[in-house]
């Protein structure tokens, strides 16, 4: 031993590279895996799980899957996993529903617009902000020609829609026209005025009390009751009017929210300015207030947008109808994991990356207000 | 006399509406206004349909009789019965699912929350992703995977799927023993209450004793023992007294057991998961929210880690996290109402749906279950509001 040992001077030992353990994917696995003992009964346990779930997801899943079979009988024939053949067969079923098919372009385009209508609102350096606002405040009237037709578009009958179109529709149209009812619902809830705000806290308070279905239900069996005798109209419109007032309630509480954030020096230095109330709500404070709220917002918006598949219930056919309709046929019948993952899989891709993007604005928008 | 007979005369129409104060009375005379008149039309229109039908408005309906089965009951319930004991099983199958569901959900999210937080890089990720999915994907679809998997993949009775001894899992439910009581099980029931009574009596001492002395006793350890233990204990005494009814395959169904109907079973797993996960992200969220200076003046003051946890942290988490539990435990309990989807018989199921479609009383129905769903809401928040005072911040 004694010839190992060596002796430096104070400040001389050389830099020794650390502890082969504590660094590197070693150190790494160490500190993250097996860190404590609880830790390393967890590692174990979630490796065990995994092994028992993993393979056979993914045998199920890709590996023995059919992507190609004309009915479950073939599938079958050709693998034991998931028979995509389904998928494949009904997927423009499952995007358009019964959209006519020499003008499914038009739903096309009113996708493309929609994202370009969407863009300035999202991105907040998009070149021409200002100008590009305007197309996006024209888009919904062009969006409605192209989808329904008229002004030398063919005509589509609105029951023609569906599929993961009629998703789209519910719930972008449920945000969009939802959003003035819902400010003004919000700045009558913090009004001075205490008939004005009692009504609005009712009918908040109601809406939220009650389940969507509920409401689908009143638009489907008993709205008819309250129009002039003699009117009757479409039941995508009922359903629309309906999804516009439940969302309204939650993005009245969303913007309450954000009113709410707003420091109180703000309403008094509109009102020292000498601006009206309109005038400071709209110069001053909204501005800032929604500007908080967006976040809020796209989480009501994806809330709604997963509730939209609710309208199967009352006989509309989404995606979720265009499912049922293929399980109920007799070349698909039995293959309800194959329907619900694929149609879960549609909505996770659309949702999760909205909440992604709801986290981004977030983190983005913490700098201003907190202190 | 002069001057104030002036101050009125200047109360012209302009002053009327440029004087904050007038204009606030006028502008909530014209919303009450308007919104009298919005009801008054919708209320004619309603009357002059409804007579145009031949329909009246009453409820009536509700003691004739139902003529439907319902397959799943709490209480003892035929299609003789009345409408009215239709809705009432349907109420009480929606309260089953809610009380059930929350309870689950909670247990699964308090888990997965502090499972998400955990160092453990693997556990983390996976509970990431258990919440990502489960959250992102509609509940009526979850729901409607589930009973799907339940119906389709589960075989016949004949070929029930049995993990253990007298469990057998067929797509026509889950069979499992049911427990049977017999003559001296009071006694076990007996001793579990009074061994609650006693804990909730020695806690409340326990506390006061703690503040007075500083002394903790391990309320909670002690409590579990002895709420579990002593009813134990008992069961041994009385000699026993229960035993348990096995289904047994007869024919083409099991016989005897209880069953768990896929449509309770789908919904009720359905509902905790996607539910949890929310409960996940608020429970993390809450224990984020205590700051971590709390758990170092814990240690500085050489208060264990799990008393740290119990004492400092869990109390001051609680805080933020019970308002936004209440309103899942009402999401979750409003997303019941999917029930009708696959066929469980909920209060919207029956009275929204079979009594709505077979009496055309469509009015009157939805407006019982608007109602109901309301004052669910109502209650559960004045509770949880009631609950949210109690452990809210004292401050100075």
């Amino acid at each position: 031993m004694a010839e190992t040992t060596q002796t430096y001077e104070p400040g001389t030992h050389p830099d020794l590279p650390p502890p082969l353990a504590t660094t590197g994917a070693l150190g790494w696995i160490k500190k993250n895996l097996f860190g404590s003992p609880s830790s390393i009964v967890l590692t174990v346990v979630s490796v065990y799980l995994l092994y028992l779930i993993l393979p056979n997801a993914l045998n199920w899943a890709l590996f023995d899957a059919v992507f190609n079979a004309g009915s479950r009988a073939e599938c079958r024939e050709l693998g034991s996993g998931a028979c995509w053949g389904l998928a494949n067969v009904r997927f423009s079923q499952f995007i358009y529903g019964f959209y006519p098919e020499h003008l499914r372009w038009r739903v096309n385009l009113t996708a493309v617009l929609f994202f370009l209508a969407i863009l300035p609102i999202l991105w907040d350096r998009t070149p021409y902000r200002q100008q590009w606002f305007i197309y996006s405040a024209v888009f919904p009237i062009i969006g409605y020609f192209l989808l329904v037709g008229g002004l030398g578009l063919e005509p589509v009958e609105t029951t023609k829609i569906g599929g993961f179109t009629l998703n789209v529709v519910i719930g972008v149209t449920g945000i969009v026209a939802s959003l003035p009812l819902g400010i003004l619902l919000a700045l009558g809830r913090r009004s001075q005025m205490p008939i004005v705000r009692t009504l609005c806290v009712m009918f908040i308070e109601f809406i939220r009390g009650v389940p969507l279905i509920t409401l689908l239900f009143v638009a489907s069996t008993m709205l008819n009751y309250f129009l002039p005798p003699g009117t009757t109209f479409d039941l995508i419109l009922r359903v629309l009017i309906m999804v516009t007032i439940f969302s309204a309630a939650y993005i009245a509480e969303v913007v309450r929210g954000g009113l709410q954030a707003i420091p109180k020096g703000q309403y008094e230095a509109a009102d020292a300015m000498g601006l009206r109330y309109w005038q400071s709500m709209r110069l001053i404070v909204l501005p800032q207030a929604l500007k908080i709220s967006i976040p809020g917002i796209v989480n009501t918006f994806v809330g709604l947008f997963k509730d939209t598949t609710l309208v199967v219930i009352i006989g509309l056919v989404d995606v979720l109808g265009v499912g049922r309709a293929a399980l109920s046929d007799a070349k698909w019948q039995g293959l309800a994991w194959e329907v619900y993952v694929f149609i879960a899989i549609l909505f996770f891709i659309c949702c999760f990356s909205m909440a992604r993007y709801s986290l981004y604005l977030e983190n983005k928008l913490h700098t201003g207000h907190k202190r | 006399m002069a001057a104030i007979e002036q101050e009125s005369e200047q109360l012209t129409l302009g002053r009327l509406w440029s004087d904050k104060r007038y204009r606030a009375v006028i502008t909530q005379i014209l919303v009450v206004a308007g919104v009298f008149m919005l009801v008054a039309y919708l209320a004619v229109n309603a009357v002059q349909n409804l007579e145009a039908l031949g329909k009246t408005f009453g409820f009536e309906f509700l003691q004739a009789p139902a003529s439907y089965d319902i397959n799943q009951t709490l209480i003892p319930y035929n299609s003789r019965d009345t409408h009215f004991r239709a809705a009432v099983v349907g109420l009480l199958n929606t309260g089953l699912i809610a009380i059930t569901g929350c309870i689950f959900a909670t247990i699964l999210g308090f888990i997965m929350g502090v499972l998400r937080l955990s160092s453990n890089w693997l556990v983390n990720r996976i509970v990431y992703c258990y919440i990502e999915f489960t959250r992102n994907v509609p509940v009526l679809v979850q729901i409607l995977l589930w009973h799907g998997v339940i119906v389709t993949t589960l075989g016949v009775p004949r070929n029930a799927l049995s993990p253990m001894e007298g469990v057998y899992l067929t797509n026509r439910g889950f069979y499992v023993p049911r427990p049977v009581f017999e003559d001296g099980f009071g006694l076990v029931v007996i001793v579990f209450l009074a061994a609650i009574v006693g804990m909730i009596v020695f806690s409340r001492w326990a506390k006061k004793h703690q503040e007075e002395t500083g002394q903790i006793y391990p309320v909670f350890s002690i409590g579990v023992g002895a709420i579990i233990g002593l009813p134990l204990v008992a069961f041994f005494i009385a000699g026993m007294p229960m035993s348990f009814d096995t289904p047994e395959l007869k024919g083409f169904n099991f016989q005897g057991g209880m069953v768990l109907k896929p449509e309770f079973t789908a919904l009720w797993f359905a509902l905790s998961v996607y539910t949890a996960a929310f409960i996940a992200e608020i429970v993390r969220a809450g224990i984020q929210a205590v700051s971590h200076g709390q758990t170092e003046a814990s240690y500085a003051l050489g208060i264990k880690p799990n008393w740290t946890m119990r004492l400092i942290i869990i109390p001051q988490a609680l805080r933020v996290i019970v308002p936004p539990l209440t309103s899942q435990y009402l999401n979750l309990t409003k997303n019941s109402s999917l029930a009708i989807a696959i066929g469980y018989m909920d209060i919207v199921a029956t009275l929204g749906g079979i009594t709505l479609n077979q009496t055309g009383k469509e009015m009157e129905s939805m407006m019982i279950v608007l109602m109901i769903y309301l004052t669910i809401s109502l209650l559960i928040s004045a509770f949880m509001n009631w609950y949210n005072r109690r452990i809210a911040l004292v401050e100075r």
